[in-house]
């Protein structure tokens, strides 16, 4: 029997997007309400899983657990089916999202005055997208979710944002959909080339994951640029990264708190589910690999840097994301076990230590409404709670051991030094960077007297929002203290990733001559 | 000669939808000035009836029919465009009831004209013979040309229609001439006697090179490809808003129709020589129409640029099948992606001009997009369908343009066209801004006015069916893309398939 818990985490949060509609809009309590509660009802929906999926983490038998749907049960004229299914790696961003989504929506209670209904029906179909990316097996499923999540993104920062929303919101949707558009030109191919393989029509990533490693490398490194444009854009890596501090800056705090958390990661996941297994030749090669490990290698320091000099907080944490998934891309493509689990640990992590940053920034900003660093100073004096919280997750985003951000961090770089010690030597400055421009934002912001009057009455955090901050703060200390039972959901996945793609890069024509559908000329 | 009894079901919808034009015209004589809305009624059960009559023969006739002295073939292939012009007619009927009353022109002549129209189509994709095609042709473009001038007081309209006449009359005598030229060659004007006849031709003979230039020009112009498309910004934009939409979707449908009918029956055999021009016309046509699109501030000249535009992806379509071998999966999905692409346009073009539509006030043309600034604070349920309707024109999954897109791509990247693919996709991002200029102005701004916005009855009716064509066709597309694969013969053998072999 089919289990559906996949399918009824999918789409609680839309079921809540249903509801709402027929609230009237001029009850902002109620609407408040049931948004929370589809909200929190999402995430305790998703903790079953954990029990069920810890059961069966070594379970090497099967590759995806929890699959549900058949491979071409939705459209059988051109092969695509609802499937879900998770492995360890998808588990774990799962239960991030389910984490991070209801976090958001109860931070907005008080940040969101206008417009709050529309506001929450566009927040929870966002969620939905966003779990749909991570359950869905089907390429054009996946597809569906990647580019439906775009739409709510848009109108978030569009209508919630800040003074250039409307630049920041068109810039996030059309470079975005840069890279999905030229992904799909890919995934088409690929699901041409099974066709020409096997002589079946379908969109099956577990059947495409058996065919596209055959693909010769003169066309296969042209697919693999399709799909890297549409991740690196995502992630971002560098220099794809500058629709990145428009969309953070001008979204709204929870906005920020879901693009940093959730939609980054798809970029990475990306490259986790589909470039390393389908292109095991490409990812292998040298060339590939160089620039794919400089360009992570520069996104570390350039990001690291540019945070340095920023005067707005907002904008500070936005370019540090850009270094912290600088790791994130190193990990993947040190291409082993170590690097590879580091990687989506550290993902999990920068969704938690980043996440909790936008909140942390947001709430000076509803009191105060401006992000300049230059505006504060003492805030440590008047606000003693959320100074001490801040200072956990700052630690934590730097990598201090005991908290999460140094275990993800040691074992990427642990990683990137087993597959070639410069790759660490080059990514370790920006640890040390990462530290400097965290605890110089601490230092401006919270120490020493009160220096600007408006600051002087402010108010601690309240009990809600120290709500939104506990599971974070739980989550920080566990994964840094004991983080074994992570490695353990992630090991099996991982070895068996690192595994195929050894294998299949040995047996992969590489550098065929003959393309069977390559090459055949661009117009004629 | 007698007519046998398949021939009088074969053009029973069209002298139903004929006596009912003429029906609407006795009529209106004698009703008076506030009963006018019993034209819309009659017009809209002409089609009802009119669909029904092709439904029974599509059951009595599951092979279609041949009749007329060869000259009508009612198979699948036409079934399929009969049913989309039908819809796209009601839906434009369902539009105009309100907006003729704002507009103080509810006339007879205007619901008599579109189903005179719609008759003209159905010979134009039924057609098998030239001269059929050709009355057809000039029937329906007569009828447009009218209608694109019915707001007789409104000198844009006069305008448009002017232009559209002026240039429409000319493209049909090029057109003409290379139909003559054929007929000179061929010694015939059934389209299969000439595939016949042309097949045997040596293909770069220069009679027949003059006589497809002529042809393709006719049939250009009439899909409104760059650079045969002057007349389309211009027609558009002045043309009662209810007529723009309906000459969008169910005009442009009974063009590719005709292009279709021509080009892959007719003049099969020299797909070699035209698929390099359509090449080049379908990269000017969407770079020319994206570009221009982007600076437009007139929504109906934004949408009419935009209409353009998806007439490039669709000749993109068809580059992939005229250079693929037919039975081959790239010349199918090619194929199938023009026929899913004019459904799916049907509805969400439709749609979105129905919106616009209803912004015609007593006092506001409502047609310029600062008429739109703040519409989701107006009008919430109609700014959302538009955003959808937008979405759904751009290409972005779930919505049912998505699928049209789709098929596209994929048959260029089955036939071996990467850049032309690239290139595509590249435009999707164009095509995307502008209409994100149209979201924006409804969700972003702020509204100039703030009274909210009366929708007629007529008015929902349209909004609702296109909209949820829309979801469905993109949320669950299987049925749709059964019916287009039907109509295509792909499951059975049917004389489109006989083609195609």
């Amino acid at each position: 029997m089919q289990s559906h818990i996949l399918s009824i985490i999918l789409f609680t949060p839309l079921l809540g997007a249903f509801v709402l509609l027929f609230v009237p809009g001029t009850n902002k309590a109620a609407i408040r309400w049931i948004a929370n509660i589809f909200a929190l009802g999402g995430f305790l929906i998703s903790l079953p899983l954990v029990p069920m999926f810890w059961a069966q983490r070594f379970d090497a038998t099967q590759q995806f657990k929890f699959v549900e749907g058949a491979t071409n049960n939705w459209i059988p004229s051109i092969g695509a089916g609802y499937m879900l299914g998770i492995d360890g790696i998808s588990f774990l961003l799962i239960m991030l999202t389910t984490l991070l989504g209801w976090i958001s929506i109860l931070s907005s209670w008080a940040a969101i005055e206008e417009r709050v209904k529309e506001y929450y029906v566009w927040f929870l179909i966002l969620q939905t997208g966003m779990l749909g990316v991570f359950m869905a097996l089907d390429f054009f499923l996946f597809f569906v979710f990647w580019e439906a999540m775009l739409v709510p993104m848009y109108l978030l920062i569009g209508i919630w944002g800040g003074p250039r929303k409307l630049y920041a919101a068109i810039k996030f949707f059309l470079y975005t959909l840069l890279g999905s558009v030229l992904m799909l030109l890919g995934i088409l191919f690929l699901y041409f080339h099974h066709h020409t393989v096997t002589g079946v029509f379908t969109f099956s990533i577990p059947d495409l994951y058996k065919t596209a490693p055959q693909i010769p490398f003169a066309s296969a490194v042209w697919l693999f640029l399709a799909f890297f444009l549409a991740f690196a854009i995502k992630v971002p890596m560098f220099p794809f990264h500058t629709w990145l501090p428009d969309a953070h800056v001008e979204a709204p705090t929870a906005g920020s708190v879901i693009l940093a958390g959730v939609l980054l990661k798809m970029g990475t996941y990306g490259f986790v589910r589909f470039s390393l297994p389908f292109f095991p030749s490409v990812v292998m090669d040298s060339r590939v690999r160089g620039w794919m490990i400089g360009l992570s290698i520069v996104g570390i320091i350039y990001g690291a840097l540019v945070s340095l000099m920023q005067k707005d907080m907002k904008k500070l944490v936005a370019y540090s994301s850009v270094s912290h998934l600088g790791f994130c891309t190193l990990g993947i493509f040190a291409l082993n076990s170590t690097g590879l689990s580091g990687s989506v640990l550290q993902q999990v992590n920068h969704g938690i230590s980043t996440g909790a940053l936008f909140l942390i920034v947001g709430i000076l900003y509803e009191r105060r409404h401006t992000r300049e660093i230059a505006e504060y100073g003492g805030i440590s004096n008047v606000m003693p709670v959320y100074a001490t919280i801040t200072m956990i997750m700052f630690l934590s985003s730097m990598g201090l051991p005991l908290l999460n951000g140094f275990v993800g961090e040691f074992t990427i770089l642990a990683g990137a030094y087993t597959a070639n010690w410069k790759w660490a030597a080059w990514a370790v400055p920006g640890v040390i960077l990462a530290a400097a421009y965290l605890l110089w934002l601490y230092q401006r912001v919270f120490f020493g007297p009160v220096t600007n009057p408006k600051n002087e009455k402010l108010q601690d955090l309240t009990p809600r929002e120290l709500l939104t901050f506990a599971p974070l703060v739980i989550l920080a200390f566990w994964i840094g203290i004991y983080p074994k039972p992570f490695f353990q959901i992630l090991e099996q996945p991982v070895n068996q990733l690192v595994q195929t793609i050894h294998d299949n890069a040995k047996n992969s024509p590489v550098n065929a001559q003959a393309a069977p559908l390559g090459e055949k000329g661009s117009n004629r | 000669m007698g007519l046998s009894p398949t021939e009088y079901r074969l053009m029973l919808p069209m002298v139903e939808l004929t006596i009912f034009a003429l029906g609407i015209l006795l009529i209106d004589l004698i009703v008076p000035r506030e009963w006018k809305w019993i034209n819309a009624t009659g017009a809209f059960m002409g089609v009802l009836f009119a669909g029904v009559c092709v439904a029974q023969i599509q059951w009595a006739l599951p092979r279609g029919g041949i009749g007329f002295l060869n000259s009508l073939l009612v198979d699948r292939f036409a079934i399929y465009f009969w049913y989309l012009f039908l819809a796209g007619a009601a839906i434009a009927i369902l539009m105009s009831v309100r907006y003729l009353d704002i507009e103080n022109e509810h006339h007879g002549e205007y619901y008599a004209l579109m189903l005179l129209s719609v008759v003209g189509m159905m010979c134009m994709a039924a057609g098998i013979d030239i001269v059929l095609i050709f009355i057809g042709l000039e029937l329906m473009a007569i009828s447009t040309y009218v209608l694109v001038g019915f707001l007789r007081r409104d000198r844009r309209s006069n305008e448009a229609a002017l232009k559209y006449l002026l240039l429409g009359a000319f493209s049909s005598g090029i057109f003409a001439y290379g139909l003559s030229l054929l007929y000179g060659l061929t010694g015939t004007t059934n389209l299969l006697l000439i595939q016949r006849a042309v097949s045997r031709m040596d293909p770069h003979n220069p009679v027949l090179i003059i006589a497809l230039l002529t042809t393709m020009v006719g049939l250009l112009f009439k899909i409104a490809a760059i650079p045969f498309h002057q007349w389309a910004p211009d027609a558009y934009e002045g043309a009662p808003t209810s007529i723009t939409g309906f000459m969008s979707v169910a005009v442009k449908a009974a063009a590719w129709a005709m292009l279709l009918r021509i080009l892959l029956f007719g003049l099969f055999p020299l797909r070699t020589v035209y698929t390099p021009m359509i090449v080049f016309v379908a990269i000017a046509t969407m770079t020319g129409a994206n570009l221009a699109a982007l600076t437009q501030n007139n929504t109906k000249r934004l949408l009419a640029y935009s209409s353009i535009a998806h007439v490039g992806y669709m000749l993109l379509a068809f580059v992939a099948m005229g250079t693929s071998q037919p039975g081959t999966p790239g010349f199918l999905d090619g194929l199938k992606g023009i026929l899913i692409y004019l459904m799916v346009y049907t509805f969400m073009n439709l749609g979105a001009f129905a919106v616009i539509t209803s912004l015609r006030q007593r006092d506001v043309i409502g047609d310029e997009l600062d008429d739109l600034a703040g519409l989701y604070s107006r009008a919430p349920a109609e700014a959302v369908l538009m955003l959808l309707f937008l979405l759904s024109l751009a290409g972005i999954p779930p919505a049912a343009g998505f699928l049209g897109k789709y098929y596209i791509f994929l048959s260029l990247i089955e036939s071996g066209h990467y850049v032309l693919a690239s290139l595509a996709v590249f435009y999707v991002l164009f095509g995307l801004y502008y209409y994100l200029k149209i979201a924006n102005a409804m969700f972003i701004c702020q509204p100039l006015v703030s009274e909210r916005l009366p929708i007629s009855l007529g008015m929902r009716a349209a909004l609702g069916i296109t909209a949820l064509a829309t979801i469905v066709i993109g949320v669950y597309p299987e049925p749709f893309i059964r019916s287009v694969n039907w109509s295509l013969g792909i499951a059975q053998a049917s004389h489109v398939a006989a083609v195609m072999k």
